[in-house]
């Protein structure tokens, strides 16, 4: 802590000139390798003229087999989620474990981040209007997929001796295999799953995150942050560090208590500009319908839109990398699927409702006065599209960003280090270690572009979902398994409700 | 079967004060006593990873300490005045939970201390004892 003071210290006596050019130089030393990142895993396809990342290609592939496979869990389950979380099922006698709203509420705050206010933006803007249409898509495929890595992760979840818990993909890849006699390929998945999340941490949970948080405090600070990224980068990294290194977990706590109430505070925003804009919404949601299956405008057509859809709306609501089984695996139940039911809310809440919102409030911007944004994209283009009606809406936006930014920091952390103690043990050094690089990409996050950043951590996404959705395709038919067993008891009456 | 009296524990004075009067009573109606503590707690609360992580562990350890520390001490000194005693330790909204308990054991009256929380306190938070007071289908006696 001290010596992240002194450096802090060091910097801040360097001229303004070099300060700018602290940020320069990191931007244009990383460009070139987030450039040749993205390259090599992102990988397209030309199809009809678009280009297709075999990324999106597998994860939306997967998504679709699985609402198929699983008979439409994403709409049968929806209302049995609904009375789950509302405890009609819960067993007084175990009151005081952790609850299903509980895990939900604590996977809901990992997933709901910048993305749903700046990825959307992000979207509109490369694949215009019509992509809304295919993120939702996506957003409904995606409770598939959530449903069956959930359902895994409390199911091979490892309980360690003095009864703390610890679950996610590297668990249920290794035993889930072991279990149908490939112990050693089951290994193998294991370590490469954890490879992935605590590399992939990096990306999705961290420097995205901190750079639009940054982005949207040097919007309403009126450009006076410029170049100052490396600045606002080290406190957040400092903040950051004080919870995850210093055990300063009040800040953490107090952050987990706000971040559900600026949800809603930032829906209820949305909504009223949606409706003060009401005359605009006919043409928006056209334009969306529109653009989904006509393209135009955008580059690649209707498949453009589509593909910059699915990409984003995965970005947002996790699913198909598996993190979200890891915090969900905290729940004890003897019925693993109760908890992929109950996390179908996720993909749904996040990427249905909340991204949706947010498209909707562009939208009726973009219809009423095309060219509102200027330069600006991400989160700054929503935040734009705000203070046309609430002139002073961006503060409490940046507020609320960095609010999301700071909880899905803290939650990656979280996964990323259960990926690190997966492969190298629970020893305290090694956790440190770990730490320290975590916080160093909260800070880099904020002078590296958005562009080389979302290049990075898409390819990072898709190192993590490449053994996780692998391993959901071999272990589907255990959840299939299960699934009917559970509703067959839930219809004959032998699972009842206590309420 | 004789007759329960619920008799609810937090290790406060005035929870002991509520036993006291409650032993007086079991003995004029020669009436078995339930002691409970209930661990406030709600399943609508928003937690860390790593706090759900621990729940588990946490729980068995609150349980343990409201055993060791709160019920079992008394358990001997009210079984050698020869009255028979249970003890429960239970999760959930204190007035609530106390109702099903009391429901749960079939007791004929409850007994709870007052615990003077400030006029704001109870604006902001309400009163256990007036919840219990308001709702409970037997009689409640709030000791001060």
């Amino acid at each position: 802590m001290k010596r992240l003071f002194y450096i802090l210290g060091v910097l801040l006596c360097s001229t303004t000139a070099a300060q700018a050019g602290i940020d320069e130089a990191i931007n244009s030393a990383t460009a070139p390798i987030a450039t040749l990142i993205g390259q090599i895993v992102f990988f397209k396809i030309p199809v009809f003229g678009a280009q297709l990342p075999v990324v999106v290609l597998w994860l939306v592939a997967g998504a679709v087999f699985f609402t198929f496979y699983m008979g439409f869990i994403n709409l049968r389950g929806f209302k049995h989620a609904i009375e789950l979380v509302r405890g009609d099922y819960a067993d007084p006698n175990s009151h005081g474990e952790v609850s299903h709203f509980q895990a939900l509420a604590t996977a809901v705050s990992g997933t709901v981040g910048i993305g749903n206010i700046g990825g959307v933006a992000v979207a509109v803007t490369v694949g215009g209007a019509g992509a809304t249409f295919w993120l939702i898509v996506a957003g409904f495929l995606g409770m598939s997929t959530k449903f069956v890595e959930c359902t895994l992760g409390v199911k091979y979840r490892n309980e360690f001796e003095d009864g703390h818990v610890s679950g996610g993909p590297m668990y249920y890849l290794r035993q889930g295999f072991s279990d149908r006699g490939m112990e050693g390929f089951g290994k193998f998945m294991g370590t490469f799953y954890a490879i992935g999340i605590f590399i992939g941490a990096l990306g999705i949970g961290n420097m995205f995150q901190s750079n639009q948080a940054y982005v949207q405090l040097n919007n309403v600070s009126g450009g006076a942050l410029d170049g100052l990224g490396w600045l606002i980068g080290l406190i957040l990294a400092g903040v950051v560090f004080s919870v995850i290194i210093g055990g300063i977990k009040s800040i953490a706590r107090v952050t987990e208590k706000i971040v559900p109430f600026m949800a809603i505070f930032y829906c209820v925003f949305a909504i009223i500009v949606i409706l003060m804009n009401a005359n605009t919404i006919p043409t928006a949601i056209g334009n969306i319908f529109d653009g989904a299956f006509t393209g135009e405008g955008v580059a690649g057509g209707a498949l453009g839109a589509m593909i910059i859809g699915f990409q984003r709306a995965v970005f947002s609501n996790e699913a198909g990398i598996g993190s979200a089984s890891i915090a969900h695996s905290a729940v004890r139940t003897d019925e693993p699927i109760t908890e992929g039911v109950v996390s179908l809310l996720e993909p749904f809440i996040d990427t249905i409702v909340i991204c949706t919102i947010t498209a909707l409030v562009i939208g009726t911007a973009q219809v009423a006065a095309p060219d509102f944004a200027g330069e600006a994209q991400g989160v700054a283009m929503t935040s734009a599209a705000f203070e046309r009606e609430f002139s002073w809406f961006p503060i409490p936006l940046a507020f609320a960003a960095l609010m999301f930014a700071f909880s899905t920091m803290i939650s990656w952390s979280y996964y990323g280090l259960k990926g690190w103690t997966y492969l190298f043990g629970e020893s305290e050094r090694g956790q440190t270690i770990y730490k320290l690089i975590f916080c160093a990409f909260v800070a880099l996050g904020c002078v590296v572009q958005l562009g080389p950043i979302l290049d990075i951590s898409d390819a990072l996404v898709f190192l993590i979902c490449v053994p996780n959705i692998l391993g959901l395709y071999f272990l589907a038919p255990i959840v299939k398994r299960e699934m009917n067993s559970y509703f067959d008891r839930i219809k004959s009456g032998e699972i009842k409700k206590f309420k | 079967m004789s007759n329960k009296i619920l008799v609810a524990l937090d290790g406060s004075d005035g929870s002991k004060r509520a036993l006291g009067a409650a032993v007086t009573h079991a003995k004029l109606t020669s009436s078995d006593l339930v002691l409970a503590y209930v661990i406030d707690w709600s399943p609508y609360s928003f937690h860390t990873p790593e706090e759900l992580e621990e729940r588990h562990q946490r729980r068995e350890s609150e349980i343990q300490r409201a055993n060791d520390s709160v019920l079992t001490p008394e358990i001997a000194a009210l079984e050698a005045q020869g009255l028979k005693v249970e003890t429960v330790v239970h999760h959930g909204k204190i007035a609530e939970t106390l109702l099903d308990l009391a429901d749960q054991h079939g007791v004929t009256q409850i007994y709870i201390g007052r615990r003077g929380e400030s006029r704001m306190h109870t604006l902001i938070f309400g009163s256990v004892s007036a919840a219990l007071v308001q709702t409970s289908p037997v009689p409640v006696t709030v000791v001060p």
